[in-house]
């Protein structure tokens, strides 16, 4: 029998940070991790992390007002404010715990400039701030004896009596399936990217965990909010930071001109996501783009800085696409990186289940609104991972364990073996490759009703021959037939969740922006959508709104 | 352009340990696809068995550390035209000195392990009252060669220390060490040194053969690190061992006859006062005798020593400025 007080599905920097402070405070915990811990995602965030800190004179509410203001004002600002407050301590303990920041001339931390905010208040080490904290607290983990089921896959929430009592998940190492009972359940499963192509992020990122939380009846929020990174490689999407720019770097089109001078004169090239990746994707579609792209020019900065602070662009710059960046600029295009939209969850991590926590990228509480701020998810994943380990703490304090039945496990054997026991036919990777195509057609930087309507055909497309998928791998010994074709499922349930949010939201805010409605509308649309798994309605789905919290900054139109 | 590639393949469900067999497949691939796009294309066109790790496609995760024509690579990082500009075959196993899993997946536990053993986070018990420790910018600086480790595996899959002893800690954990070695914020620095000098299997049974240096992805140069371990822990006072007393026998040796004395070496790194080690040898040096092999008690000297003196002279006077 599997059985912990709390259970954390994700190792990245939400789920390890989670996990290390239920740890401090005495739980028996356990990590559930589809990878070894030091191979998830986090490992990807480059840039920095962001944190107003207080004793050098910086302001938290300048933070949460970058944050609001990038946001497009969908945020809710309790939220912020409690990101923006925890931050500086929160930047401090991973220093502490060993991560190698940068550091300036007095020895003190370091910091460089990011977008959408006027004070360098983002901290970093190079340009592999993520893998770096990651690879830190990993170390937390080894050094507390942290238990981890590595390389086991969820496939399913355990849901008794209105609360989450413990998760089904195989072992893909020995193709078992087994219930793990815990008294919590904190999902850090990440973002959902691959749902896009391309996209930034690692084929790991399926949105597991939304379509989880989503299927056991917790709303996703503002799923529509899609992030377009402005700089990514064409045909991979691989990303290069936007520390980049962060350090001086311009954006040219095809006439050499910084054409960010006309969309965002005072910002330029640090104006927040949505503004540059429309920029660019304007000049682009307008015929100043040089085959897709843009070019994203460093050698201004001098080979020597840009080895010294930025060393792994450099590295991912020749590698993939042999330029030298101090030699040539390199062409760069908007790409899915991002999901603002997630699991709704309140600023202790709690979901509308009891006993079911998210935090990290898979979590919505919200902090990014519309459009979230470079170098504020990592600090996101730490701040509201910690929280949502001690509010969880204090949860389980009065709950029992589940009724360890075996009917969960029964109920799920089933279900694999009937997917494994079906004739041979289409296989998840064609669905998946084309579904994922279709969803960046249809909710792309610029969106409209035709395209979205698109995306929504095509989902239906895909539900269709997803009955009848077929898993050609039979064996039990690391399975990724079957792995992907579970993923596939989780990808879709995401997928639409994302389209239904984008058509009910009818106006422009933030990264949805909508060419045939192109306004923002304060009266009508300042809230969330929720979307909820409804089996009575068309489609398994409905969608509904709440209101924004707006604690001390009115809504005010957004120049950069 | 052509991909041409023959995989390794292994299916513990159908064979036993240690069989394997080839599959070859050929197909058409974009001129500026990496290997790992290839077998991606294989898992998602041919061969939905084909089992491997991966993530990241970046570089940055670590999952798809593999043999690529006998040495191991990251694929990801790695472009079929680099490899073969003009359709040539290539060669993909699974990493070498680990357990094989399935196909390319190997079983990293053992690596893990090795991690375990060096005591692999920070030790700092008087941490500053508020705020972040204070240090130099080059002091972290200098800690980024190790921290772009992102345990691939590479250079356990290829060290050829490993392939004969399991118990040498192993370059990815000894880089490791030598993070929180260097890092001026950790307490424990001598204990360290001294923990991986006297244990069996550290930092003095590298061989220095560099297969860690030219596998790493990210330039960790793991061996490097050793041996600038060796001489910190020499320096902190760890002289009592065998690969201390080896360096210096070797360093006089050279220094005084312009060439190896093999004899003295292997008694000399004993220590003089190793009875049971120099019986060992002494058995050793009878059979190396009977066949002819025993290197000369006396040894003989360096055609041209002056240079060799030269050579040490030099170093000791810019050592000494």
């Amino acid at each position: 029998m599997y059985k912990h007080d709390v259970l954390i599905i994700g190792a990245g920097l939400a789920g390890l940070r989670a996990a290390v402070e239920a740890t401090r405070l005495g739980l028996d915990i356990a990590i559930v991790s589809k990878v070894h811990p030091v191979r998830s995602h986090s490992n990807a965030a480059q840039g920095g992390i962001n944190a107003p800190l207080t004793d050098r004179g910086d302001d938290w509410e300048g933070h949460a007002l970058d944050t609001i203001k990038g946001s497009d004002y969908l945020a809710d600002q309790d939220a912020v404010e409690i990101m923006s407050r925890e931050a500086g301590d929160a930047v401090i303990e991973l220093e502490r715990m060993g991560v190698i920041f940068s550091r300036g001339d007095d020895g003190r931390l370091g910091t460089r400039r990011f977008g959408g905010q006027k004070v360098a208040r983002t901290f970093f080490v190079g340009a592999i701030t993520g893998s770096a904290i990651l690879h830190v607290l990993y170390e937390q983990a080894l050094k507390y004896g942290l238990n981890v089921y590595e390389e086991w896959f969820v496939t399913k929430l355990i849901i008794e009596n209105g609360r989450c009592v413990g998760v089904v998940a195989l072992d893909i190492k020995t193709g078992q399936l087994q219930a793990i009972w815990a008294k919590a359940v904190i999902l850090a499963t990440g973002g959902a990217g691959r749902v896009f192509e391309p996209s930034t992020n690692a084929i790991i990122c399926t949105g597991d965990g939304l379509a989880l939380a989503w299927r056991a009846g917790v709303p996703l929020m503002d799923m529509e909010m899609v992030q377009y990174h402005p700089t990514t490689l064409a045909r991979t999407g691989i990303l290069l930071s936007e520390a980049a720019r962060g350090e001086g770097a311009y954006l040219l089109n095809s006439n050499g001109e910084r054409f960010m001078q006309k969309y965002a004169p005072e910002y330029l090239e640090l104006a927040s996501r949505d503004v540059v990746s429309r920029s660019e994707q304007t000049e682009i579609n307008e015929g100043r783009g040089i085959d897709g792209n843009v070019l994203l020019d460093l050698r201004h900065l001098g080979r020597e800085f840009i080895e010294d602070r930025l060393g792994y662009l450099q590295e991912v710059a020749v590698e993939f696409l042999g330029i030298d960046l101090a030699e040539e600029p390199v062409p760069v295009q908007p790409g899915v990186h991002y999901i603002m939209g997630g699991i709704k969850t309140d600023v202790d991590g709690a979901t509308s289940i009891p006993g079911l926590y998210a935090a990290g990228e898979c979590a919505n509480v919200s902090v990014h609104g519309a459009n979230r701020l470079g170098a504020n998810s990592l600090l996101d994943t730490v701040v509201f991972g910690r929280r949502s380990a001690v509010h969880a703490a204090q949860y389980i304090q009065n709950q029992q364990h589940g009724s360890e039945s075996d009917q969960h496990l029964q109920n799920e054997n089933s279900r694999l073996q009937s997917l494994l026991d079906r004739p041979t036919g289409e296989g998840w990777a064609s669905i998946r490759n084309y579904i994922a195509n279709e969803m960046t057609k249809g909710i792309g930087v610029f969106r409209d009703q035709n395209s979205m309507e698109g995306a929504k055909a095509a989902i239906q497309d895909m539900e269709q021959r997803m009955q009848n998928v077929s898993i050609h791998d039979k064996g039990k010994i690391f399975n990724t037939d079957l792995i992907f074709t579970l993923e596939m499922e989780f990808m879709a349930d995401v997928a639409k969740t994302i389209v239904h949010a984008a058509l009910a939201r009818k106006e422009s805010r933030g990264a949805h922006f909508r060419t045939d409605i192109t306004e923002r509308d304060d009266e009508n649309w300042l809230k969330h959508t929720l979307v909820y798994h409804d089996q009575q309605n068309q489609d398994n789905i409905r969608v509904d709104t709440s209101p924004v919290t707006i604690t001390k900054w009115e809504p005010v139109k957004r120049v950069y | 352009m052509q991909a041409n590639i023959k995989v390794k393949r292994y299916d513990p469900e159908t064979m036993h340990q240690g069989e394997s067999r080839w599959d070859q497949f050929q197909f058409d691939a974009h001129p500026s696809a990496t290997i790992l796009d290839a077998l991606i294309h294989i898992r998602e066109e041919i061969d939905p068995t084909l089992a491997l790790r991966c993530a990241c496609r970046a570089s940055i995760c670590g999952s798809c550390a593999m043999r690529v024509n006998g040495d191991a690579k990251l694929v990801c990082k790695t472009r079929i035209v680099d490899i073969s500009p003009h359709g040539e075959e290539i060669i993909i196993e699974p990493m070498g000195n680990q357990q094989i899993i399935k196909d390319l997946v190997v079983s990293l536990d053992p690596f893990f392990d090795k991690i375990r053993q060096i005591n692999p986070y920070l030790a700092a018990e008087s941490e500053p009252q508020q705020g972040e420790f204070i240090a130099s910018n080059e002091s972290m600086v200098n800690l980024l060669t190790a921290m772009n480790c992102i345990m691939c595996g590479a250079c356990v899959s290829d060290c050829t220390v490993l392939e004969v002893d399991s118990n040498f800690i192993g370059p990815a954990a000894l880089a490791k060490a030598w993070r929180f070695v260097e890092d001026p914020r950790d307490e424990k620095r001598n204990d360290r040194l001294e923990e991986l000098n006297n244990t069996e299997g550290g930092i003095w049974d590298c061989t220095r053969c560099f297969k860690c240096v030219e596998v790493c992805p990210k330039d960790v140069a793991p061996m490097e690190r050793i041996m600038e371990m060796r001489e910190m822990a020499i320096q902190a006072g760890n002289t009592n061992t065998p690969g201390y007393r080896h360096t210096e026998s070797f360093n006089r040796s050279v220094k005084k006859h312009g060439r190896l004395d093999e004899a003295k070496l292997a008694v000399e790194s004993a220590g003089y006062t190793n009875i049971p080690r120099l019986i060992d040898l002494a058995n050793i040096g009878t059979r190396s005798l009977m066949r002819g092999k025993l290197p000369p008690v006396i040894p003989h000297k360096a055609q041209n020593k002056q240079l060799i003196t030269n050579i040490f002279e030099k170093i000791e006077s810019e050592k000494n400025t």
